[in-house]
């Protein structure tokens, strides 16, 4: 079974048609790469996937529950990060981890026991009575990547994760990913990094709200005749390949 | 459901906790507001500043214009024969009324039993200019009785009296008014303010789509943000009636639970205007607009600062959807009248339908802009 | 620190250096005070707001807030209806400023209705009372009214027993007395509609609203993205970069002026008995004042939230509170007349008012307008300062 499956999916705003009929599946326990340029359509395209926006047409199911009917079902089964940070930051670590653990309905046990272990994993130095808003910035982020999985959910959606963060946590933030992918959670990641689109299993190149490319990175270097993402992102962004995903 | 309540409602509290600026803004400034606005606002005229014209010159005249200033409420700043130096004093604010006296004025009583005096108010501020005339009348005729036994040719036979009462504020103190109003004006403002600007902010830090793509309800939701809030509201009114007792002698004549009663509802409709002001708008800077925007009507139109029956009828039509009206009703006819639940339902009703129909409608409103 | 910076740049510069700098600054001031227009103009809610706002206060003072007092609702308590209690009731029901109500038969009945809030006041007279005046026995009238609210408590009284003193002359209850009839005549405001006291008071508060609150709010929304650095560092002189931010406000403010003034004179005739001139000039000053201290509020306070919270309790409510817009300066403590003597709007309502409903002009007014002045330069020097002090 599919974990992600998009059928035509379309969002309208007024005459603007900001997704436009996409169509891809991900499957279970893959690491899923979203890009596009700025105002293509990822952000748009995800709210739709996690139920914050109703699709104008098309459908949708993420582990293996309609986006549009079944939104309860889609809820408890996802895990979201948003580029914007989602953590509380007047909140301390403990808890944060508290407050989401309690809204997926984990007892009070099994908070502790994945709490410490969230934060033996991440070899937490900080102390968790700190205030989140008193953390690095490298720090929050792979916090509240954490915290997207305390509930362990079938599928995580990643929107930007890595936005502003230094080389070496976002090395240390795709660790955390695999580690989270080997354990069989399906990651849906967006990204401008094209270094980190080589890091998915697959990815999907939205352009002016259509999905223009779509393969393994090394499936689409070959399909679009290029060396690097880099090149073929230009290529894309150009206009020029789009027929490639028709 | 229970459960992912009241860890939402462990959250709000703790944050609500750890903002030790805010808190102390929710809970300090109100009660310093409550201090100075109940001395500022006021409509009282304790004394006016009186220019006497006297055209007379007759010891009659100068009893009338002494029993002005005997009264306490008034005070004679400025005698002149001629009209000029009273026109300036009044153009030029020192004086706020003027008492002519007419030439003859003392014959005239004597021969017809009838005189007549001038009174030039400025009236600028038409409502104390009004209660300014009541003075000047009751001193005149009081004045005008004591000469009916010295000066009538038969004596008067005094065969009606007539005694007049002022009920529940025999004192005719201001504040006893006010401070029951301004109350509720407070937590009005801390209430619809608090709760608009506690989502806008979570809108702005993104921790508002965080929740609402976990399977948390949205009343869930919104019950355990009014929640603390509705309870915040409570303790500050209940700390306003300690102070409206302690310090300004306000007293509760009925039952505090009629009030208490009339506070739970009203603040449903206040922490509900709130919730829907925060669902329309998307910075702290709009929802601070928004939220003034519409206090200022709802309370201008309120019966705080000038009579609701003193309004056109459609505007007292308008108001009956206003819930500052209502409650501030109840809150006066309970603390200073001692009306009971016999007396104030009707208010109570209609503040349960407004309370219930503004946090539906915004509920309803939360739901649509969440999907 | 960037004022020193600046003049030791322009002393090692040749003159023509200068002149050519000094006009790319002028072009740099134009290109600033037209993004600032732009701003305003783009943040559309928040436009709207400013402009309607001031109209629908306006309506609300004209049609809704009122101060006078008609439809007392009086109740007549007699326990039988004899010529003189149907004399009495008539005379009610024909004042024009009471509703009478249905006959109460006991007193007890009319604390109810009181409670209640049914009714405001009530008249008792004793049982047989046209009986009682023909055989000349001795009687009493008692006139109960509704308290709560002192003032207007003290008028439906007033109103209440110039009735019943009528009343009593018509009945020949009390001949042989003496009256003094106190002709009251009422000056600036004979009908003493209560919108000709607000208008002015309104044009305070919505001044101090697009100056003070509006200016601080900006500017430390500038200061919180850090755009506020990118014009410090750029050729524009502080003034230059207050004096940008400000003028779209200036002008915004006399719009706003003006469209209160056209409906408050057309729709609800207020008087206009002074120069347009003198008022249009004391609203900009006044404006000046609050949009210094607008960017005052700015340069001290560290966020948005905190500008708004401190330009609320530093600017608007003192100036709606403390100003005698709606309460009378005269009725307040010595402490809080002290006080009111530093918010600017209590200065300006006074000039306000005279202008309009007094037309007296600047031989009479020139001590506020002063005070005004002072105010501006103390507030602006200040400003500046701390402004400056930000740049180090």
């Amino acid at each position: 079974m599919s974990a992600i499956v998009a059928r035509e999916l379309t969002r309208r705003f007024g005459s603007f048609v900001a997704v436009d009929r996409i169509s891809f599946e991900v499957a279970e326990g893959e690491v899923f790469g979203f890009l596009g340029a700025n105002g293509a359509g990822k952000t748009t395209a995800i709210r739709m996937l996690i139920g914050l926006l109703a699709p104008s047409g098309g459908e949708a199911t993420v582990a293996g529950f309609d986006v549009r009917t079944q939104t309860e079902q889609v809820r408890s089964r996802i895990g979201y990060m948003s580029q914007r940070f989602s953590l509380y930051d007047d909140l301390t670590v403990r808890e944060n981890i508290r407050l989401y653990g309690g809204i997926y309905g984990l007892d009070d046990a099994t908070i502790r026991t994945r709490g410490d272990a969230i934060l033996a994993g991440l070899d937490f130095a900080p102390s968790d009575k700190a205030l989140v808003r008193a953390l690095p910035l490298g720090w929050k982020q792979k916090l509240a990547f954490s915290v997207a999985l305390l509930h362990e959910p079938a599928v995580v959606f990643l929107d930007e994760p890595t936005g502003g963060v230094d080389p070496i946590t976002r090395r240390q933030f795709w660790e955390l990913i695999y580690r989270a992918a080997a354990r069989g959670t399906t990651v849906f990641v967006t990204t401008h990094y094209l270094d980190e689109a080589e890091y998915c299993d697959r990815l999907s190149i939205m352009v002016d709200g259509r999905v223009a490319a779509l393969g393994t990175p090394g499936g689409l270097k070959a399909e679009f005749g290029v060396s690097t993402l880099d090149d073929l992102f230009v290529q894309l962004a150009r206009g020029t390949g789009a027929v490639g995903a028709a | 459901m229970l459960r992912s309540l009241r860890v939402l409602l462990h959250k709000e509290f703790l944050q609500i906790g750890r903002d030790k600026v805010i808190l102390r803004m929710l809970f300090i400034l109100p009660m310093i507001q409550l201090l100075v606005l109940a001395n500022a606002a006021t409509f009282e005229v304790r004394t006016a500043n009186l220019w006497v014209v006297d055209q007379d010159h007759t010891p009659m005249a100068r009893t009338l214009a002494d029993r002005y200033s005997a009264s306490g409420r008034f005070v004679v700043v400025g005698t002149s024969a001629i009209a000029r130096p009273a026109d300036d004093a009044l153009l030029n604010g020192r004086a706020d009324a003027v008492l002519v006296i007419p030439p003859d004025f003392a014959d005239d009583v004597q021969r017809t039993r009838h005189g007549v005096v001038q009174l030039i108010l400025n009236a600028v501020n038409g409502a104390q200019a009004g209660l300014i005339q009541s003075y000047a009348s009751a001193i005149t005729s009081r004045f005008a009785a004591s000469l009916g036994g010295g000066h009538a040719p038969a004596p008067a036979r005094r065969v009606m009296e007539v005694r007049a009462r002022s009920l529940y504020n025999p004192s005719l103190d201001y504040k006893r008014f006010m401070v029951p109003g301004i109350l509720v004006q407070l937590i009005t403002v801390v209430g619809t303010l608090m709760t608009a600007l506690n989502i806008v902010r979570e809108k702005e830090a993104g921790t508002l789509d965080q929740l609402n793509v976990t399977p948390i309800r949205p009343a869930v939701f919104i019950a355990a943000k009014l929640l603390p809030l509705w309870v915040i509201g409570v303790i500050e009114f209940v700390m306003g009636m300690v102070i409206a007792r302690l310090v300004f002698h306000v007293p509760v004549v009925g039952s505090p639970l009629v009030i208490l009663a009339g506070l739970s509802l009203f603040l449903l409709a206040a922490l509900g205007l709130g919730l829907w002001v925060s669902t329309m708008v998307d910075t702290q800077q709009q929802a601070v607009f928004v939220t003034f925007s519409v206090l200022m009507i709802y309370l201008l139109m309120s019966g705080l600062f000038t009579p609701v029956r003193s309004m056109p009828g459609w505007a007292q039509m308008v108001a009956q959807a206003n819930p500052l009206m209502h409650f501030i009703v109840v809150v006066r006819a309970v603390m200073l009248k001692g009306a009971g639940f016999a007396d104030v339902w009707r208010q109570l009703i209609a503040l349960a339908v407004i309370g219930a129909t503004l946090l539906s409608l915004a509920v309803k409103q939360y739901h649509k802009r969440s999907a | 620190m960037t004022g020193g910076a600046n003049g030791g740049a322009n002393g090692d510069e040749p003159g023509g250096g200068m002149r050519r700098s000094r006009r790319g600054a002028a072009a740099a001031l134009r290109a600033f005070m037209r993004k600032e227009v732009w701003h305003l103009l783009r943040d559309r809610q928040t436009f709207t707001i400013l402009l309607l706002l001031p109209i629908a206060q306006l309506m609300l003072f004209g049609f809704a807030v009122r101060t006078d007092i008609h439809s007392v609702r009086v109740a007549v308590v007699a326990p039988a209806a004899d010529f003189a209690v149907a004399a009495l009731r008539t005379r009610f029901a024909n004042s024009g400023r009471f509703e009478l109500l249905p006959p109460v038969a006991r007193a007890g009945d009319l604390d109810a209705l009181m409670r209640r809030g049914a009714v405001d006041v009530g008249v008792v007279l004793e049982p047989g009372l046209a009986g009682r005046l023909g055989s000349g026995e001795p009687t009493q009238v008692l006139v109960v009214s509704d308290g709560t609210d002192p003032n207007t408590g003290t008028m439906m009284q007033t109103y209440a027993l110039a009735i019943i003193r009528d009343w009593q002359g018509a009945l020949g209850a009390n001949t042989g007395q003496v009256t003094i009839e106190p002709r009251m005549r009422m000056r600036f405001n004979p009908t003493l509609e209560s919108v000709n006291l607000f208008v002015p008071g309104l044009i305070a508060v919505i001044l101090t609203m697009v100056t003070s609150m509006m200016t601080a709010i900006s500017l430390s929304r500038e200061k919180e993205r850090g755009t506020f650095e990118v014009l410090l560092v750029s050729p524009l002189r502080p003034w230059q970069i207050i004096l940008g931010k400000v003028i779209s406000y200036l002008g915004l403010a006399m719009a706003n002026v003006v469209s209160v003034l056209i409906p408050a004179w057309l729709v609800f005739g207020v008087p206009f008995r002074g120069s347009l001139m003198l008022l249009l000039g004391a609203s900009m000053l006044f404006s000046m004042v609050g949009l210094a201290l607008g960017v005052l509020i700015a340069a001290v306070t560290s966020s948005q939230l905190a500008a708004m919270l401190a330009a609320l309790g530093g600017t608007m409510l003192p100036n709606f509170l403390l100003s005698g817009l709606i309460f009378p300066i005269s009725s307040m403590p010595w402490i809080l007349r002290f006080v009111s003597n530093i918010v600017p709007a209590r200065w300006f309502i006074e000039i306000v008012r005279g202008i309009m409903l007094q037309g007296i002009g600047v031989s009479v007014l020139w001590p506020q307008l002063t005070v005004l002045g002072v105010m501006f330069v103390v507030l602006l020097t200040l400003a500046i300062k701390r402004t400056s002090v930000r740049l180090t």
